[in-house]
């Protein structure tokens, strides 16, 4: 089954359409990148996948099942994890809380079992640290674990960032441009990380990017959108050549 | 020397309640960053639904007690849930005003249904005390120290055991990315309002104890917790419970001593005292003794 199926999406403020009649699949291991010029959408369809915009028109099923009555809050406990285009960290704590804290919809302490401590709450606690633990160390960060994210650079913040994503255990990975703003040093090892990331684990991966090379190296399909169209949707090899995608670019060639 | 120690004891007592009310104040501006204005008037809720269940309607002690604190949640759960919730994404100053709206209402409401004279606050104890060496300590002291320490103890068990207490944290860092890492965002907030209220009606019913009483005023009280928040660092709950012990200790000396050394300071100096400390804690540490300091880059 796939990840996700996306039918018709459609997304108008007023008169403007930021997304008209999008559709595509993603399969359940699949890295499906989604590429465009400024302002072509792709803001607007990953603020309409983490339901944050309710679609004008169209709809979308996760593994099946219609997303149109969800909650934003609903994606993790459903395996759903994104991160943020700058960084959606809390920088005054921890980096291993800030790992712990994707971990909230599958710990069962509220308040009463805090309190009285049923058997197995010392044990769940170890395994969420653990959990969180494994993650920082598979980004490479479990030295700076203790650290408030706040001193990092940029640059391991971000995996910081992709390392409670994991924590997360979630099923769709949603990547908003992950090297934005990033040396070509950096860039690099963010895709190494992310290859790594596909090797280790199975999961769908959803990747919005400005950046052809990266999109190019990682992706299996591409949806290509301009002025919330999709003009172009298949491999990187074929979406290269398609002269519209050229067009969009690089400026109409009259 | 006994003075001295009934003093310090008063003062502990005294703090314990500052602890409390500064302890509702920190737990929700720790999970929404908003300084809650009408803390104080929840006190005075509690310590007047208290007061009458027990008064009037002659229902044991500490079966008021712990229907008084339920309702005082209850009625910060229906602030929240009802007001509040719809204000959520809005500008925090919005929020704040609101707070400031039901403690409008609520001073005017409170009279209106309890009266504007000061009632017992249904205690037990009242002025008994007993006898510790040379030293006397009233029962309602005793039971104060004795009452927020437990409080606080389950605060900090919620705070680092319980999902909450990072989820709170993390909501008041950044809404949005809590939301996106699964964060119940409006549990989150509600749970906050309904501790602030808990906390409120305990320490506004030992602040009613005696010699005081509850009366619409009470709730100015919480200004006095406002030294103890600051001093401490309002967002650290470690910093108001320190704070509030500060605080109560500092007022009770300089009432017990300041009139008879240092006459020339006025008659009600222990009423300023706090603020005094607290500057020149701030002078030192401008982000109380236990705040986060922003750490910046370079």
């Amino acid at each position: 089954m796939n990840a996700l199926e996306v039918r018709s999406l459609t997304l108008r403020f007023g008169a403007v359409a930021a997304l008209s009649d999008v559709s595509f699949e993603v399969g359940p291991a699949e890295l499906f990148a989604v590429i465009g010029p400024n302002g072509a959408g792709k803001t607007s369809l990953f603020n309409l996948l983490t339901r944050v915009y309710e679609p004008t028109a169209g709809s979308v099923a996760y593994f099946g099942d219609d997303m149109a009555r969800w909650r934003p809050h609903h994606l993790a406990g459903r395996g759903i994890a994104r991160t943020f285009q700058n960084l959606g960290l809390f920088p005054y704590m921890s980096v291993l809380d800030n790992v712990l804290v994707g971990r909230g919809h599958l710990m069962r302490q509220g308040v009463v079992r805090a309190g009285l401590r049923p058997p197995g709450t010392r044990a769940a606690e170890h395994r969420h640290a653990a959990a969180a633990r494994d993650a920082l160390d598979f980004v490479g960060l479990s030295k700076v674990a203790a650290m408030p994210v706040a001193v990092l650079p940029y640059g391991l913040r971000k995996r910081v960032e992709l390392a409670r994503a994991l924590a997360m255990e979630p099923k769709l990975l949603l990547l908003d441009e992950p090297v934005a703003g990033m040396s070509r040093a950096e860039r690099s090892e963010v895709v190494d990380l992310i290859t790594a990331i596909r090797k280790d684990r199975e999961m769908a991966i959803i990747l919005v990017e400005h950046d052809m090379g990266v999109v190019m190296s990682l992706a299996e399909r591409v949806l290509v959108l301009d002025f919330g169209k999709p003009i172009a949707l298949g491999t990187p090899a074929v979406v290269q050549r398609d002269p519209q995608v050229i067009a969009a670019y690089l400026g109409e060639v009259a | 020397m006994s003075t001295f120690l009934e003093l310090l004891f008063a003062g502990i007592a005294l703090g314990a309640v500052y602890a409390l009310v500064a302890l509702g104040f920190t737990v929700v501006f720790r999970a929404s960053r908003v300084i809650n204005f009408a803390q104080g008037e929840l006190l005075a809720l509690g310590a007047f639904v208290v007061s009458w269940l027990v008064i009037d309607i002659h229902v044991p002690f500490w079966l008021a007690f712990v229907v008084g604190a339920a309702g005082t949640g209850l009625a910060a759960f229906i602030f929240q849930q009802g007001v509040l919730r719809f204000a959520l994404g809005r500008p925090d100053f919005t929020i704040v005003m609101l707070t400031l709206g039901l403690a409008t209402v609520l001073q005017a409401v409170l009279p209106t249904l309890f009266g504007s004279t000061g009632r017992a606050n249904g205690d037990p104890w009242g002025g008994t005390s007993v006898r510790a060496g040379d030293v006397a300590l009233a029962w309602v002291q005793v039971w104060t120290i004795v009452a927020a320490l437990l409080v606080l103890a389950a605060f900090w068990v919620f705070n680092n055991h319980s999902k909450y207490g990072l989820a709170m944290r993390s909501a008041a860092s950044d809404p949005e990315a809590a939301l996106a890492v699964g964060v119940p965002l409006r549990r989150v907030y509600a749970t906050a309002w309904v501790l602030a209220g808990v906390v409120a009606c305990i320490g506004g019913v030992f602040l009613g104890g005696y010699p005081n009483t509850v009366d619409p005023n009470i709730g100015n009280t919480a200004l006095l917790a406002f030294p103890a928040i600051i001093l401490g660092g309002i967002d650290s709950t470690t910093g108001a419970v320190v704070g509030g012990f500060l605080i109560g200790i500092v007022e009770e000396l300089t009432a017990g001593y300041q009139p008879q050394y240092a006459s020339w300071l006025g008659s009600n100096f222990y009423l300023v005292a706090p603020y005094v400390l607290m500057i020149i804690v701030l002078l030192i540490r401008p982000y109380g003794l236990f705040g986060s300091r922003p750490a910046e880059r370079l």
